[in-house]
């Protein structure tokens, strides 16, 4: 067991399965000779050579198109889009080929490929880059969407991601590459998908989140704890799909109250999703309706402050519990 | 300073009411004393009187609005006075940070035009989901909270809400069950003298079994739930004993008639006016029979008012008469017939409510021979009188025709026991037997 980075366990993930696996190679912009935009893949191009961590264009749909060709050949590709805002420009190869040649191929051809990309705001980056589309990447049947908030879980999805037959979308917070914490060294150390993990345990509120939400919900939780004597639950669902509904239900059903925490805008968001899902599955236990703390209606602001107030706080966080009592 | 007119609790189970009608508008001076509204509960019309004198300031409740009990209906002040504008705020500010929930995001952006909604912060849907209970809002209640009710068999309507906007939430119905398992039997929530009440005469509300052909349900008016609640809870909580009488009313008839050959038809005596008289005297010497039952003791109402069961087309309500140990016999006949005619259209004030220590019902009138009735909680005692008939009895050794009403006393155990009861009922028919001792 090692403190690592959030980006040094990304990076031990893709060491280990690149060599476990030869079938495994790296394309993305600018990850080879510059180590990647958030340096996770630093060093690898010494270790793997350029036909295994390759450069590519500045052209995102020819990278993610490429990755699956590969993928259909046998090989089991990870691509890096830069930031999740680019991977728009590869929708329809993502959204049309990767998630559906296993169906319009009657299961004859599937497609291995890891598709990693960053996300998030509140790094002022402005409007156009500050995107949180996890819930837009959920929400069409075929992928996988993976997205940590801690570096074990960073590390035992990515390695879990590999040895998947199906393409997995695997987000990363960028406020989440410099947070450190315990990762364990064993190479088959996996985390399996569809595991929601209690991070913290409470027994008035259930709060959920995912990837970068969860620590506004944990400090939330502490806030509460300290100030109000309400103590939080604080789930990290960790995969949207395989979504791990059942134990967010079980928790609701202890504490009768439930808050959604995202990143991404409150309509038509993920969020709304888990708020549903709980009202069909634990509604006779819930003491008040669902609550959503999400970011504003508005296109990310550049401006610090008008930032900072756009995104979700904590303190939007242990309103929402509030209100609830 | 203005004075607030509030929505007034016309017994202790009546949590809304409906503003039926201004009789004042705003400018409009008012005395003390004088009725400005009219309003409508779960069983009655009922006249509402200002507090205070003074000019109408402002007007709140509209016509036809339902509105929570002790809100602020109108404003009573000197004219040109300020009032509080907008509504009359239900909730106060509460006081830790909890805040309505936000409700951005409920509203889609216009297509093209989000940055302008940026720059506004969008508070209009704010608010409208957390008004509480305004206008005919059915019972909030979450999720939770009803299942662990209806689990529980509590009666939700009996419960208040602490949760956000009044809502009914899990720790009001565990309060209620830590409530009820630490004092077997439960007790009538009581906490005014003021009960209102359905007269104990209903037969039990028959429930609409759903059957194959021609069935049907028709949904409950609220006088048919109010009743439903009130003698459900009696049966549930107060442990009834009954005790009947045959009472000789054969010298009480006589003593009617001839007071009623002095006065003109409208002072008239009835029999059941002899009835109430009687029942004032008992009760003034046997108290613990206007006593209401509570954890804490017996409670003693201030003075004695009764209750008279009134078939309305409706259903049944309870009517007080005020007072009535203070008052003779040509004041009760005087009261009790304006009592009724006000019920029967609809416009009883506020007080006399269901806020009597006990009830007299009287099915006398549709040949009825015995009617042991349900009490109308919280009071400690009813009683059922039937018809007055000529029946064959022995005095004096001789088979004699005399006037015989059987009347049945029904009385919640917890507060007399049996032998009390039937020194009461004794007093009763000796009243009524020697009738002089009504005259005074």
């Amino acid at each position: 067991m090692a403190v690592l980075r959030m980006r040094d366990a990304l990076r031990e993930a893709l060491r280990e399965e690149m060599r476990r696996n030869p079938k495994i190679f790296l394309m993305g912009e600018d990850i080879g000779k510059y180590g990647g935009s958030y340096a996770v893949t630093a060093g690898l191009l010494e270790e793997f050579g350029e036909e295994r961590v390759r450069d590519t264009p500045i052209a995102e749909s020819v990278i993610v198109g490429a990755g699956i060709g590969a993928a259909m050949a046998g090989y089991h590709p990870m691509v890096e889009l830069m930031t999740i805002n680019f991977s728009f420009l590869a929708l329809d190869q993502i959204v049309n080929n990767a998630a559906k040649l296993l169906y319009m191929s009657n299961g004859q051809i599937n497609v291995p490929l890891v598709i990693r990309m960053a996300s998030g705001g509140g790094s002022q980056l402005g409007a156009t880059h500050s995107h949180s589309l996890e819930g837009l990447y959920a929400h069409f049947p075929g992928l996988k969407v993976v997205c940590p908030a801690f570096p074990a879980d960073a590390k035992g999805l990515l390695k879990r991601a590999f040895r998947d037959q199906n393409t997995v979308i695997f987000i990363e917070h960028t406020a989440n590459y410099g947070l450190r914490g315990e990762v364990p060294d064993d190479p088959d150390f996996l985390i399996e998908f569809g595991q929601a993990n209690i991070v913290r345990e409470g027994r008035d509120v259930t709060i959920v989140g995912y990837s970068g939400s969860v620590h506004q919900a944990l400090r939330a939780a502490e806030i509460l704890a300290e100030q109000e004597e309400v103590e939080a639950e604080v789930i990290d669902l960790r995969t949207l799909r395989p979504l791990d509904i059942a134990t967010v239900v079980e928790s609701v059903k202890k504490t009768n109250r439930c808050v959604v925490v995202e990143d991404d805008w409150k309509f038509g968001g993920f969020a709304g999703e888990i708020a549903a899902l709980v009202m069909e599955h634990a509604f006779d236990w819930l003491d008040a309706p669902v609550a959503r703390v999400c970011s504003k209606d508005v296109p990310m602001p550049y401006n610090r402050t008008l930032e900072y107030a756009a995104l979700p706080s904590e303190e939007d966080v242990v309103d929402a519990v509030l209100a609830m009592f | 300073m203005a004075y607030e007119v509030t929505m007034p609790q016309m017994g202790a189970d009546m949590t809304e009411g409906t503003l039926v009608r201004w009789l004042k508008k705003v400018g409009d001076r008012v005395e003390k004393g004088e009725v400005i509204a009219e309003i409508e509960t779960d069983k009655a019309n009922v006249e509402l009187e200002a507090f205070h004198s003074g000019t109408v300031l402002a007007l709140i409740a509209e016509e036809g609005q339902v509105v929570p009990v002790g809100e602020v209906i109108a404003y009573l002040g000197e004219p040109g006075e300020e009032v509080p504008t907008g509504k009359a705020p239900s909730v106060a500010a509460a006081p830790s940070r909890r805040r309505a929930p936000s409700t951005d995001g409920g509203a889609a952006p216009a297509a093209g035009a989000p940055a302008a909604e940026a720059a506004a912060p969008s508070a209009p849907a704010a608010g409208a989901m957390e008004a509480p209970s305004a206008a005919g809002e059915r019972l909030r209640v979450s999720p939770v909270a009803r299942r662990l009710a209806e689990e529980a068999g509590i009666d939700l309507s009996t419960l208040r809400g602490t949760g956000p906007g009044g809502r009914i939430v899990r720790r009001d119905v565990e309060e209620a069950i830590r409530a009820r398992q630490a004092a077997p039997p439960p007790t009538a929530p009581a906490p005014t003298p003021a009960a209102a009440g359905a007269p104990p005469t209903a037969t039990p509300a028959a429930e609409a079994v759903p059957t194959p052909a021609g069935a049907r349900t028709e949904p409950l008016t609220r006088i048919r739930q109010a009743i439903a609640r009130r003698m459900t809870q009696s049966k549930r909580e107060q442990p009834h004993y009954y005790l009947t009488l045959d009472i000789d009313m054969t010298e009480a008839l006589a003593f009617r008639e001839a007071l009623n050959a002095t006065v003109p038809q409208d002072q008239r005596v009835t029999i059941n006016d002899l009835i109430v008289k009687a029942c004032a005297i008992a009760l003034q010497r046997h108290p613990k029979f206007t006593a209401s039952y509570s954890e804490e003791g017996l409670r003693y109402p201030s003075q004695i008012n009764i209750d008279l069961g009134i078939a309305l087309e409706e259903g049944l309500i309870a009517a007080s008469l005020l007072d009535v140990g203070n008052k003779t016999l040509g004041r009760i006949a005087a009261e009790s017939k304006a009592l009724i005619e006000r019920a029967r259209g609809g416009r009883l004030r506020a007080e006399e409510y269901g806020s009597g220590c006990f009830t007299v019902t009287n099915l006398g009138a549709y040949g009825v021979e015995t009617l042991i009735g349900i009490i109308n909680p919280p009071q400690a005692a009813i009683l059922g009188v039937g018809s007055v008939m000529p029946k064959p009895v022995v005095r004096d050794g001789q088979v004699v025709v005399r006037q015989i009403m059987k009347v049945a006393l029904s009385a919640d155990h917890r507060v007399t026991d049996g032998a009390e009861g039937a020194r009461f009922l004794k007093e009763i028919q000796s009243l009524l037997e020697n009738p002089a001792s009504l005259a005074l």
